[in-house]
């Protein structure tokens, strides 16, 4: 029998638009408005919904993600169920405590040590003094910074500082943690980590709501996704259906497909994704190299197949495309069984900034399969003194200028 | 445990027991801002020091010698730092309250807890600096060989209704900056100015009888007056009607201040 924690009924905010509502303002702006706003009756049109009939339930044990484009509403909704902000219409019910992690390190001071920066940040995220302390060597190993537990945190690399908030953050316990993309942070390790200590936070039977861009992170914490588009429930279900319809639409901000379904019973794919160390998920900077990867599990003994991918414009005009037995004669030898990965790394200064798809293809048992345009990508410009950005044609290689000099 | 988010409709309840639910959150914020105020300094606390200090040697000099403000029994610089203790203890608070909400912005956007903790941490956080002011008080007393009186007992009552008025003062400014900036201007204004027209540099009883009452309309005039009476005895007698304004005043303040902060902090995390 599960308890209901968070039920949330037709939530709404509105904003209204314009700067005078919007920021703050001063008195001669308030007098100002309230003189201009004598003759003219302020219109509907600078009203903006950020959210609105937006419902769910969440019980214990349960992970809801909830994806979206930028803009779609999802930090508004995590700020009204967090009591951050009100909601303009609608209600939602909260049963048990409640710990909002909307961005790590809150709070924290920069010239204060990293341990009194814990007691600091644990006492605003609701925790006791006793609880603190109580935990403090745990929250320390976490974050791999006992050395520097009196050092001011203005001297930790950002790593440091990144791991140590989470780690305060990641021993709270409440009923229902919500979480908005802080795990976009850290090296891949603390990432995994940060991963386990959430399944941690499920196994003991409390909730959590995370927003995140990052598909496979929610493909592998959530049963439950909600997808938001302009402030409303575009879909919301199993995690698998609303992954896939919102992959459909192409345009998720994270470049990666997973498949609705398993495939076949020779050849899965669990995931095809775009790694790269610049940009968030699914944009990469013009000058970084970045690898298309294959997550997939051989099932029996085959002969050597092959993957192909092919990269096309927004336009839908091929630019380039490539095949795993381009490089490695290894594939001519038979698969191997068992879950693995291939990588194409496609180098920086290659393609000009804007947004691509990718189609991949795969050659199982002399079988081809074509996958078009299962995700978008989108290379951003490098805003850098060197940026060659706007250049013309679709692809800018980084091509070599010498002078010579004619006795 | 049941709690229902939703538009707010009317108006706000105080919700004290809330309030004493984060109780330990307003000593944790306090504790961050007296460790931030003097780390990295050399002479740390001592600041707490300097700065009466030096008012109290510019106030005998310009108001004691030149001016020749009468003290009474007591020593001008005794009587002068009596004032200015209630005067600064007031003047920090009152500024470091009325900026807590704007100056916590990032904790205002991201972090759920009643607001109030906020301009309430930043009272008690003044409070450091006025024990070290006061034990300064205590050695210019021995110094100058000034007995303490027995109504001191009185002295908390006075400390009280000084923090009463600085809390009430700053959450109507706190919640008032999140929306108008201005604010930022007129908090070091009201904090000069007060200064002059509240009795720190000469005692109230040079004001003449007949404005005696309306002097009294600045709720300050009435705590540095019982700081005095307490401290020195009836050597500086109260003028009752004027402490009983201020203390009908100062409530007034804190009372409609926690009210208009609770009906307008619901807009805070959008405006700020």
């Amino acid at each position: 029998m599960s308890t209901l924690l968070v039920s949330a009924r037709s939530l709404g905010k509105k904003y209204k638009l314009g700067a005078a509502s919007l920021g703050t303002l001063s008195l001669r702006d308030r007098l100002t408005d309230a003189v201009r706003s004598l003759r003219r009756k302020r219109s509907e049109a600078e009203d903006f919904w950020a959210l609105r009939d937006v419902s769910f339930d969440l019980h214990d044990a349960e992970v809801i993600g909830v994806i979206g484009r930028n803009g779609a509403g999802k930090s508004t909704l995590l700020k009204i169920i967090s009591q951050i902000t009100e909601p303009t219409e609608g209600e939602a019910h909260l049963f048990g405590r409640i710990a909002s992690l909307l961005e790590v390190g809150v709070g924290f001071h920069p010239e204060l040590s990293g341990r009194e920066n814990v007691f600091l940040n644990g006492a605003i995220l609701g925790m006791s003094r006793a609880e603190i302390r109580r935990k403090f060597d745990e929250i320390v190993a976490f974050a791999e910074v006992e050395r520097f537990v009196d050092t001011p945190v203005k001297r930790y690399s950002s790593g440091m500082y990144v791991r140590l908030a989470f780690a305060v953050a990641a021993h709270l316990e409440p009923d229902v943690l919500i979480v908005d993309e802080v795990l976009a942070v850290g090296d891949i390790a603390f990432q995994r980590k940060c991963l386990g200590k959430m399944e941690d936070i499920r196994a003991k039977g409390r909730a959590v709501l995370v927003v995140s861009h990052n598909m496979s992170l929610i493909s592998q914490l959530c049963e439950t996704v909600i997808w938001l588009d302009g402030g409303r429930i575009v879909k919301s279900g199993p995690t698998r259906e609303v992954i896939a319809a919102y992959m459909a639409e192409g345009l998720g901000g994270s470049a990666e497909w997973i498949p609705e379904a398993p495939l076949g019973d020779a050849f899965e794919y669990h995931r095809v994704w775009i790694d790269s160390d610049s940009g968030d998920a699914g944009t990469v900077a013009a000058d970084s190299a970045f690898d298309v990867v294959f997550d997939f599990t051989v099932k029996r003994a085959m002969p050597p197949g092959r993957l192909a991918l092919m990269i096309a414009s927004a336009e839908g005009t091929p630019i380039m495309a490539s095949a795993s037995t381009d490089h490695l004669p290894a594939i001519r030898e038979p698969w191997k069984l068992g879950r693995q990965r291939m990588r194409c790394t496609i180098p920086g200064h290659l393609l000009v900034p804007g947004r691509y798809f990718v189609t991949t293809s795969e050659q199982v048992e002399l079988v081809e399969v074509l996958r078009e345009r299962i995700f978008a990508f989108t290379i951003t410009e490098q805003n850098s003194l060197t940026a060659r950005d706007g250049r013309l044609g679709v692809i800018a290689p980084l091509l070599r200028w010498r002078a010579e000099e004619i006795s | 445990m049941h709690k229902v988010i939703k538009a707010r409709t009317g108006a706000a309840r105080l919700n004290l027991a809330e309030l004493w639910e984060f109780r330990e959150l307003i000593y944790f914020l306090a504790w961050r801002d007296i460790l931030v105020r003097y780390k990295q300094t050399v002479i740390g606390v001592l600041w707490a020091l300097v700065r009466p200090f030096v008012t109290i040697v510019v106030f005998t000099i310009v108001f004691g010698r030149f001016a020749r403000v009468p003290s009474g029994s007591i020593p001008y610089p005794v009587l002068a730092l009596a004032g200015l203790i209630a005067w600064q203890l007031f003047s920090t608070a009152f500024s470091e309250s009325s900026s807590s909400v704007v100056g916590n912005s990032q904790l205002v956007s991201k972090v759920y807890f009643p607001r109030l903790i906020m301009p309430l941490s930043a009272i008690v956080s003044s409070l450091a600096d006025f024990v070290v002011t006061l034990a300064m008080l205590a050695m210019l007393m021995l110094w100058y060989r000034v007995p303490v009186s027995p109504t001191v007992a009185w002295l908390p009552l006075f400390l009280l209704l000084c923090l009463i008025i600085a809390l009430g003062s700053g959450i109507w400014f706190a919640a008032l900056y999140v929306r108008y900036r201005d604010i930022r201007h007129l908090i070091p204004f009201i904090v000069q100015l007060g200064l002059y027209i509240s009795p720190v540099g000469f005692p109230s009883s040079i004001v003449p009888e007949r404005w005696r009452f309306l002097y009294s309309l600045n709720p300050m005039a009435g705590v540095i007056d019982g700081f005095r009476w307490s401290l020195f005895g009836g050597r500086n007698p109260i003028y009752m009607p004027g402490l009983a304004l201020s203390i009908v005043l100062s409530i007034a303040i804190l009372i409609s201040g926690a009210y208009y902060f609770r009906n307008t902090e619901r807009l805070f995390a959008d405006i700020i």
